[in-house]
Formats: C-alpha cells, sequence, structure tokens
C-alpha cells in the first residue's frame, strides 16, 4: 500500500515546475514544440489543399497520421523535462537536503513525475485543440464535414499520449540514475522515441491502419509496459540508492 | 538526546563505520572528527535515516533509527546541512525557504513569520527576492543554515559547516552556531577542523572508521597527550641528558638547545629537572609547560591508529 501526502507531492511539484519555467531552454524545446506542430501540420495541409491536385480523400490518412504526432510528442517531451528534474538535482547537489525532508521516496517520485508530465499534457492537449481548430478550418470546405475530433484522435489523447508521457517520464527515472549529465539523460531517454517512429513510418507505407482498435490495443500496451516500469523506477529511486549508487 | 550502539556500516567488504558508540546530551555541541573517508557523513546519513545501517542501532529523542515507522517521525524532528548546501539556485531566498518549510509542515501562519526571522538574523532578509544563484559561498552557506533551522529541529546536523568558506565566511558561520549553542540546541557537527571543534564543541569523538578517541577537547588533550616540560638551555650536553635520563624520564627529546621531557606532574617533577640541568652545568633561559592544541592531539592518534 502507498501512503502519499498530497501536500507534499503538490509542494514537489509546483517547486520543480517553478525551476522549469526558468530554464528557457526547457521551455522552447519542450512547450513551444507542440505548438509548432500544431500550427505547421494544418500549415502544410492548407497549402496542399490550395496549391496542389490532390484529391482531398487521399489526404485522410494523412490527416490521421498527424494525430499521431500528439503521442510522439508525449514521449520526447517529458525527457526534457524529467532528465533535468532528476539528473539537475543530482548534478546540483540538492537532493541530499530533500531528502533529509519528512517525505516519502514515493512523494518525491510523484511529485517529480508529475512537475514533468502536468506541462506537457496540458501542451499537448492545448496544441491538440488549435491542431483541431485549424485544421477543421483548412479542411472543411472541401471534407463538407469536421474531420476532427474523431474517436481515434479522442484515444490518442486521452489514453495514448498521457501513458507515452508516462512511460517516457518513467524511463528517464532509470536513465536518470545512470547519468550525471542532462544532455546525456536527454539523449539516452531519447530512445523511447525509436517505437513511436517505427510506428509511424509503419502506419505512413499503410502496414498499420490508424482506427480506434488500433489505437486502444495500443493504449493496452503502452498501460503494459508503464506498470513495468513503474515498478523498475521505484526501485532505482530509493533514498540509499540515490546516495551510494546514483553516479 | 541521540544514544548510538555499535552502529555499523559495510559496503560489500568495505567497512565505512565500525561498531561506533557515543552519546550525545540534549543541549550539546558534539563534534566528529576524521580525516576524509573516516565515515562521518555515513554516520550522520545513518543518523538521519537517509541510508540503512548494518546493524548496531541509534536512538534519538526515544526513536529507534531500527523501526521503519520512525523514519519520517526522526526525519521531521532533524536539520540537516549537508556538506553541499544543495539550494536551489533558481529559486530566490524565500521560496527556497518557504518550499522546505512546506515539506517539513511548518504551518503557514507560522512559515511566513519563521522565514523572515531567520532571513533577518542572518542578514538576508533585503535578499529575500534574489535568486540564490547570484549569492555569494558564504550567503549560500547562511541560507542552508536557515533551511536547516526553518522548522525548529530538535537536533541539528551539520557536515562540515565551514568547508571551502573564506575565512570571512568561516567566522561568520561558527559565530552563528555559537549563537546557537547558546540557544541550547543539540548539535552534532561534522568536521577536520580541528580549530572550529576546539572552539566550538563541548565534546568530541574522534573517528575513523571505529572510534578512536572521546571526550572534552581539554580531557582528550590531557589523557591522550600526557604533560610536557620543555626546557630551553645554552647548550645541551651528554651530562645535562644523563642527569635527567637518571631522574627516571623515558622519554626525552632534544631539538637544538630545546629538551622536551615527558612528565608526570610538573609541579613535583619540574624542580628536580632544573636542579639536574643546573648541578651538570647547564645555564637554563626558560622552563615552560608544552600544551598541546586538539590538532596535536587528532594527529597522534589518527597516526597511531593508521
Amino acid at each position: 500500500m502507498i501512503k502519499l501526502n498530497r501536500k507534499n507531492v503538490w509542494t514537489i511539484t509546483t517547486k520543480d515546475i517553478s525551476l522549469f519555467l526558468k530554464k528557457k531552454w526547457i521551455l522552447y524545446s519542450a512547450l513551444i514544440l507542440p505548438l509548432v506542430f500544431s500550427i505547421g501540420l494544418p500549415t502544410i495541409v492548407w497549402y496542399i489543399i490550395n496549391h496542389k491536385d490532390t484529391p482531398i480523400q487521399a489526404l485522410f490518412p494523412v490527416f490521421t497520421a498527424f494525430s499521431l504526432f500528439f503521442m510522439v510528442l508525449s514521449a520526447i517531451i517529458p525527457t526534457v523535462i524529467a532528465a533535468y528534474s532528476f539528473v539537475g538535482e543530482k548534478v546540483e547537489k540538492t537532493l541530499e537536503p530533500l531528502l533529509a525532508t519528512p517525505t516519502t521516496d514515493d512523494e518525491i517520485l510523484l511529485g517529480k513525475s508529475l512537475a514533468a508530465f502536468l506541462p506537457v499534457i496540458i501542451m499537448i492537449f492545448l496544441s491538440a485543440v488549435i491542431f483541431m481548430v485549424l485544421m477543421d478550418i483548412f479542411t472543411f470546405a472541401k471534407v463538407g464535414y469536421l474531420f476532427f475530433p474523431n474517436w481515434s484522435f479522442v484515444v490518442i489523447l486521452l489514453l495514448d499520449a498521457p501513458l507515452a508521457c508516462i512511460m517516457s517520464i518513467e524511463l528517464s527515472v532509470i536513465v536518470s540514475s545512470r547519468m550525471n549529465d542532462v544532455r546525456s539523460a536527454q539523449q539516452l531517454a531519447g530512445i523511447v522515441l525509436v517505437p513511436f517512429l517505427l510506428l509511424y513510418i509503419l502506419t505512413e507505407f499503410g502496414v498499420i491502419t490508424i482506427d480506434v482498435n488500433t489505437m486502444l490495443l495500443i493504449a493496452g500496451i503502452l498501460a503494459l509496459i508503464d506498470i513495468g516500469l513503474f515498478f523498475a523506477s521505484r526501485a532505482t529511486f530509493q533514498r540509499e540508492e540515490i546516495l551510494t549508487k546514483w553516479k | 538526546m541521540i544514544k548510538i550502539e555499535n552502529l555499523t556500516k559495510k559496503y560489500g567488504n568495505l567497512t565505512a563505520v565500525d561498531n561506533l558508540s557515543l552519546q550525545v546530551e540534549e543541549g550539546e555541541v558534539f563534534g566528529l572528527l576524521g580525516p576524509n573517508g573516516a565515515g562521518k557523513t555515513t554516520t550522520v546519513r545513518m543518523l538521519c535515516c537517509l541510508i540503512s545501517k548494518t546493524s548496531g542501532n541509534a536512538i534519538l529523542n526515544n526513536l529507534s533509527i531500527d523501526n521503519k515507522n520512525n523514519r519520517l517521525e526522526i526525519r521531521k524532528m532533524i536539520g540537516l546541512l549537508p556538506e553541499n548546501v544543495g539550494l536551489y539556485e533558481g529559486l530566490s531566498a524565500y521560496k527556497n525557504l518557504d518550499f522546505y518549510a512546506k515539506l517539513y509542515q511548518v504551518p503557514e501562519n507560522e512559515r511566513k513569520e519563521r522565514i523572515e526571522y531567520y532571513l533577518k538574523m542572518l542578514d538576508l532578509w533585503k535578499k529575500k527576492d534574489v535568486t540564490v544563484g547570484t549569492f555569494s559561498k558564504g550567503m549560500k552557506q547562511k541560507l542552508a543554515i536557515a533551511r536547516t533551522l526553518v522548522h525548529e529541529p530538535k537536533i541539528l546536523f551539520m557536515d562540515e559547516p565551514t568547508a571551502n568558506l573564506d575565512p570571512e565566511a568561516t567566522k561568520m558561520v561558527r559565530d552563528f552556531i555559537l549563537e546557537l549553542k547558546k540557544e541550547k540546541r543539540t548539535i552534532f557537527l561534522n568536521t577536520h577542523m580541528l580549530d572550529e571543534a576546539e572552539r566550538i564543541c563541548d565534546r568530541v569523538g574522534i573517528l575513523n572508521t571505529h572510534l578512536i578517541a572521546i571526550g572534552s577537547p581539554d580531557e582528550l588533550r590531557r589523557s591522550l597527550w600526557g604533560k610536557k616540560t620543555v626546557v630551553m638551555v645554552d647548550a645541551v650536553t651528554d651530562s645535562i641528558l644523563k642527569g635527567i635520563k637518571s631522574l627516571g624520564f623515558e622519554k626525552i627529546v632534544v631539538d637544538n638547545s630545546k629538551i622536551t621531557i615527558d612528565v608526570n606532574d610538573p609541579h613535583h617533577d619540574n624542580p628536580s629537572i632544573i636542579r639536574t640541568i643546573q648541578d651538570a652545568g647547564g645555564q637554563i633561559q626558560t622552563i615552560s609547560e608544552l600544551v598541546p592544541t586538539l590538532e596535536d592531539v587528532y594527529l597522534k592518534e589518527i597516526r597511531r591508529n593508521d
């Protein structure tokens, strides 16, 4: 049974978020990226519709594939924040006083994980809304109905993206225990990107069709991976391990 | 307040702390002296329930570190100043303290008062909204001390509180610890700065994996160093040395015209030493008692136990 003091968790989360907000490179690389995609992808669609003779139906798989980007982004961005959250504390030697407080390992782990999870998910949702609105504005005249939101995208946003984000954070915790440098931790945790890119490529080649069932299946797989990584990251994030074994 | 019984920490085949037993009373400032790698930080980490012990036990204010359920309570009751200040450099001084005060569950109404009190006491109030990254080392150390105190802990653990500080900052931190001593706080201080221990601590323990000696600086000087008489003569001759040896003193060290003699009782032994030197034709220029510093005692004991 995991006992948690929610106030402690939230104190750690808000502290970490206020530290991220002061790091411009985190802001630019982590939070601006989804906005760029949310505006950039519809702009490409607008260009194709207005400057090419491609039939609109032929673009439907592309629209759907674009929605996968939000799952990919949910996996990439937390590596930037979470690696800073864990390795950053280690490098700046702020972990020992934090560990000396009357907080449990789980509260610290959850607080830090939420600090990486919440800003990313908020930005992903915000970007998704912008993406959907722009896509519908640019495509409605040709499609004749609102292409977004659709059930696949809903599953991606509400299940796949959060689960991918959690997976990325958990992986970052494990990677952070072996790293002494934020950038290296980010790069290694970037390994999380590989399966999502593979998924995107397979979709582009038509090997996998993005529909509700596929996205639910992916959510199931992600959930299983998350559970496994949860136990692994929890085992890594123990006071004694951190003070004596973290490099 | 702190009772340590046969506390041992092993990392595989390496013993970091070996069978450490000692007691620290309430309101006492206790200094743990030892070279790098002696096990001082490991001891403090075990006492703060940050790492587990291999065997033995420690009781802090009636709470045993052995009992997992006590760990949060123990951490609530203590304040730890680690060797690295570990402040959030991107946050202001006030926000650093506020963060820790929240984690120590200081009630909201008291939190502001205490933060203001300690920032004013440590002359940091005017800088309360300035990010810590711009602070000097001394200011950071002061802020870290304030962080250690913000929840009014019963026991303070300070690990090398003046390491890496310039002389001015060192003096300021030492003076502040002396202020805390006046408030009768229980302080467990790790240091390898012997003058610091001598000035601040009521009692010290010399640790080199195992406890070599324990007592007040005065007691250690007396019990471990013994008494020495230093005589300066115009010239040390064989007949002077023969005469002193005939008095039964076993350890006599000659350095040019200085003779250092290990004596049992200077009041009883010095007159006969003076007489013997004069009888042997020596002219005494000065005679004095050699008062060892804690450093002399420390170095002697560490070398003896190496």
